[in-house]
């Protein structure tokens, strides 16, 4: 009997993904209700237990997917992964109002300029203050900071050792979670209410999944704007890391 | 049919990635750039051309309008695969390399969004355009 349901739970691994889910969802839907009365948004909630769900698999597993890694749950690999996630993302553009999304045309690009920069310097200073002397070392944490795939795209470009890798993924992980995390219970010192707002926050926060998550979690109808600008981010890190920035660091410590 | 809608959303995707992977190779970034958001712009052009021809109605857009709702369930499954423990466990230049970073951006964001001239565009109108908008 057990056996049946997990064989059935195994071979419909993605619809199990969407009743798992579901049942997070009005889980957290309720605690929002109840226990916050409203105050924190539910799908915050949800991303935390989503999280807490990951920690979990990850402490079973000792793998590097969270939850997906048990097998049981392997459809939250498929349901979360890049590929639906895009997809996804790519509607909520249905919601875009050309207009608003020119007005902000300009200040988009500056906070992705700035939110490629500014990480980077302050990863760089950080690995410094650690003790790491090497221009590859520092770009490649630097890199972490700006999102987690910059920094390992970076390190690969510029020949980092894997242990230096991993600690820049691990920066950008933590900065994904915390945005994830932070977002909601910020967005009134970041003034996240307008079309314009978000953008500057989608430029200027980086990773998708951050931004994504954490607009989620304070007013859907922002998701659209906040992706659109942070979809670039990775690609201008990716771009500038192993070039500009490598240099830059280069001529700077020798 | 409501899989026009999203044969259209799926037709944008792709042709966004594949566009986001072309421009990274031309610029040797090794990644793709911008894919999603080539693919966002190409969805708002698409969805403008066909509703200026009335070839818009309401069951193919319900095709793409599933795909948009779904989009927070996603994020959590997605939040679900995270490794989170390697990021708890990294130790401290990881943990305040990344607190540093996230306090500079939030600081900036911030100094950048009380910029926004306030003027008509008060909180609540701003939501009640975005409302009225969707609808």
């Amino acid at each position: 009997m057990l056996e049946l349901l997990e064989k059935t739970a195994k071979h419909n691994g993605l619809v199990l993904a969407f009743a798992l889910v579901g049942l997070v969802m009005i889980v957290s839907m309720q605690l929002s209700r109840r226990l916050t009365f409203g105050r924190v948004h539910g799908s915050a909630i949800a991303i935390l237990i989503g999280l807490g769900l990951a920690y979990w698999g990850g402490i079973q597993t000792g793998g590097q997917k969270g939850l997906a890694d048990v097998t049981l749950f392997a459809g939250v690999g498929l349901m979360g992964g890049a590929m639906l996630r895009d997809f996804a993302i790519v509607a909520t553009a249905f919601e875009v109002q050309v207009v608003e999304a020119k007005k902000a045309g300009l200040v988009g690009a500056v906070a992705l300029m700035l939110g490629t920069v500014l990480p980077f310097i302050v990863g760089a200073s950080v690995a410094w203050g650690f003790g790491y002397r090497d221009a590859v070392s520092i770009t490649t944490i630097g890199a972490g900071a700006v999102t987690y795939i910059v920094g390992p795209v970076t390190g690969a470009a510029i020949g980092a050792s894997s242990e230096i890798m991993a600690l820049s993924i691990a920066t950008g992980l933590v900065k994904a979670i915390m945005v994830m995390v932070g977002t909601p219970m910020a967005a009134r010192f970041l003034r996240l209410s307008t079309p314009r707002s978000a953008m500057v926050f989608g430029g200027l926060a980086g990773t998708v999944s951050g931004v994504s998550a954490g607009l989620a979690a304070t007013d859907r109808r922002l998701v659209p704007y906040g992706a659109l600008v942070a979809t670039f981010h990775t690609g201008l890190g990716c771009l500038l890391g192993p070039s500009l920035l490598y240099f830059a660091t280069r001529s700077l410590v020798g | 049919m409501i899989i026009y809608g999203t044969a259209l959303l799926a037709v944008c995707h792709l042709l966004g990635i594949f566009l986001g992977d072309l421009l990274g190779a031309l610029l040797g970034a090794k990644t793709n750039v911008g894919g999603v958001g080539i693919a966002m712009i190409l969805l708002i052009c698409a969805r403008l051309w066909l509703h200026k021809r009335g070839l818009m109605p309401a069951q193919t857009e319900m095709g793409v309008a599933f795909w948009g709702a779904m989009y927070i369930p996603v994020v959590v499954a997605m939040a679900a695969q995270q490794n989170v423990v390697s990021a708890l466990r990294s130790g401290p230049v990881a943990l305040l390399a990344a607190f540093a970073s996230v306090l500079v951006c939030a600081g900036c964001i911030s100094l950048i969004n009380r910029g926004e001239r306030p003027a008509p565009d008060t909180e609540a109108d701003a939501e009640a355009r975005v409302a009225t908008q969707r609808a």
